[in-house]
């Protein structure tokens, strides 16, 4: 049980700090209110009276972002091999080849069916 | 920190990479071969591998090895019920590949993204486009199913319900008529399957957290050792039951069947409803006869339980119904309850029974929803029940063909679903649960009562004046109908060599 007691003090040091860091802005900070302060923070569409559009958003936004986490998770399991590449040999070496290619079968599609291009 | 190289049996696991390796070549050819030639391309790499996979299948017979460090498990009942998943899997792409049916050229819109009635609609329709992504997908699905009752962890059963479920989803989605029924119910699927799915994960993690491990055979010996805490492993069980249950369509987590059958493409359905069921049975029975063998009277009952409302509830909604698609959806709920009579066996009897009935349910499927394709109007596929009186006198031929498929789904003896009914009972019975075997017998008789309602419509009634045409049926779909009533017929008049192959398959290796 001691084990935890470091996690628990590093999740109650955590919490004590939103807490007292919010508290802190709303009893110091200043209090100025105008249509800026209210939108959305550089994205995202305004979601009140009315979105403009009816809430649709360009499909572009969706396809960059769903490549973007294709190539993420890609790197997700390149680090740990990087790290430990002379254990696992050719072994691992042909593994990751073949999950690379796999991945660039992916953004060969996005690529030729026109994916990629934002216009 | 030391690691050591995994040894991985390519030739075990030989099924699984000649689909998803298929898959991902249809992925290729829709990137690089030009648009008038991709539809020969994935029907011949899509039928091709299947046949490749099943003979690679076929070989491997009488293997039994736990192979790719635990993650896969090559024993008797995998071996069958992939082979069953191939074979289903003909039947499935032979439907999806139909050209001959819908005026628009396929079942499958050309821009599932373009919204329901808008001008890129329009536009996508007047370019005569017809989509053939849903090949590659199929296989993506199949080789997620190959996956699923092979699995020898829960982080490989994880994965391959993901692989097969998300291909299904947007599958659901790509109805060319009734898009916006097809758009619902896609994602109506999608939400609750991905619910499922992090009840099934947050399972494995309480399960893990018991025994250490996520092995199937880990957890047994965890189990049988009483390693730690049974309320995290009661915990668990519960909920990564719930997330095999929802596949399955077992009532209470029904809900999304009847919408998801309707609204989906009809080739598609057939293709789901079939192989999803087989592939998730094979998962339960791998997970609760390996790696919960040990908790069986915890789990028992509450299996039990889950068998008996659903068998009773499905018969009842079943009866309800007016749309031909939905008698069939809930119908389909209604089996997983007499599968289920089979899983609570814990018997090698009950095994094998379950097998048997999940191969002779998956090629009536087929057929059942095969023929609803070929019942069509202008509107497209003519599903209201009404619609249906007076088949017979204009097609003699395919109001037989779906006759005989009813009287499988009803479990008339020369009919496979006879056998299979008998060997879940009769499993049941020798089990001691006799109180399983009469609520299944009285909800059998409650279901024939509506499928031969539907005979004596197609028969007996009189033709409406605007009643549909029954669409001569092309070379695809009369192929797959034939592999489904045959495959019907045999199971039911000779079953003994099935039952003799399942017999000597029904034993799980871990």
């Amino acid at each position: 049980m001691n084990l935890y007691i470091p996690i628990l003090a590093i999740g109650a040091v955590g919490f004590g700090f939103a807490i007292f860091s919010v508290l802190a802005a709303a009893l110091t900070g200043p209090k100025r209110y105008n249509r800026a302060r209210l939108e959305a923070y550089e994205c995202g569409i305004e979601p009140t009276p009315q979105a403009v559009g009816g809430g649709h958003i360009p499909i572009k936004y969706f396809l960059t972002a769903m490549l973007f986490i294709v190539f993420d998770i890609e790197i997700v399991f390149l680090y740990p091999w990087a790290v430990s590449f002379d254990h696992l040999g050719l072994f691992g070496l042909f593994e990751m080849v073949i999950f690379i290619a796999t991945v660039f079968v992916a953004y060969a599609y996005v690529w030729r069916r026109g994916g990629l291009e934002w216009d | 920190m030391n690691f050591h190289v995994p040894v991985i049996q390519y030739a075990e696991v030989l099924p699984i990479l000649i689909v998803l390796g298929a898959a991902v070549l249809g992925v290729l050819v829709e990137a690089f071969i030009p648009r008038s030639l991709r539809y020969v391309f994935q029907v011949v790499i899509s039928l091709g591998s299947i046949l490749l996979a099943f003979v690679a299948v076929v070989r491997l017979h009488g293997t039994s090895h736990v192979a790719v460090e635990g993650s896969v498990v090559v024993d008797g009942p995998t071996l069958f019920l992939q082979g069953t998943l191939l074979l289903l899997a003909i039947g499935g792409v032979l439907l999806i590949a139909e050209r001959g049916l819908d005026t628009g050229g396929s079942a499958f819109t050309a821009h599932a993204a373009t919204l329901p009635g808008s001008e890129a609609e329009r536009t996508a329709l007047a370019s005569g486009i017809i989509q053939t992504e849903v090949f590659p997908l199929t296989l993506f699905a199949l080789g997620g199913m190959l996956l699923f009752p092979a699995a020898g962890d829960l982080v490989t059963m994880f994965v391959a319900l993901e692989v097969l479920s998300l291909p299904l989803y947007l599958m659901s989605g790509l109805a060319r008529r009734r898009r916006l029924l097809s758009q619902e119910a896609a994602l109506k699927y999608f939400l609750l399957g991905a619910f499922s799915s992090a009840f099934f994960l947050y399972g494995s993690a309480l399960i893990y957290g018991y025994a250490g491990t996520v092995s199937l055979s880990g957890i047994r010996e965890a189990i049988s050792s009483n390693a730690g805490n049974d309320l995290v492993l009661l915990m668990g069980v519960a909920l990564v039951t719930v997330g095999l249950l929802f596949k399955v369509s077992a009532v209470p987590f029904h809900a999304w069947t009847p919408d998801v059958y309707q609204g989906a493409p009809t080739p598609v359905t057939a293709f789901m409803a079939a192989c999803t069921k087989v592939a998730a049975f094979g998962a339960i029975l791998r997970l609760f006869y390996v790696g919960l063998s040990g908790l069986r009277w915890d789990w028992r009952p509450m299996l039990s339980g889950v068998a008996i409302v659903t068998m009773v509830l499905g018969v009842i909604w079943a009866l309800t119904q007016t749309d031909m698609k939905r008698m069939l959806a809930y119908s389909s709920i209604a089996h997983a309850g007499f599968i289920l009579t089979g899983v609570v066996a814990v018997n090698k009897a009950g095994l094998e029974g379950s097998l048997f009935y999940l191969a002779a349910y998956g090629f009536t499927t087929i057929g059942a929803f095969a023929i609803v394709t070929l019942v069509r109007d202008s509107t497209g596929e003519a599903t209201h029940l009404s619609q249906w009186s007076g088949l017979a006198r204009r097609s003699p031929l395919v109001a037989s063909t779906f006759a005989l498929f009813l009287l499988a789904y009803a479990g008339i003896p020369l009919t496979s679903g006879f056998v299979a009914k008998f060997a879940v009972f009769a499993a049941a019975y020798s089990s001691g649960s006799s109180a399983l075997v009469i609520v299944g017998v009285l909800s059998s008789a409650i279901a024939a009562f509506f499928y031969i309602r539907v005979i004596v419509l197609m028969f007996f009634a009189e033709p409406k004046e605007d009643g549909p045409t029954v669409v001569v049926p092309p070379i695809m779909t009369t192929a797959a109908i034939t592999l489904a009533a045959s495959v019907t017929l045999v199971l039911g008049v000779m079953p003994s060599s099935v039952l003799d192959l399942i017999k000597s398959a029904a034993r799980f290796t871990f």
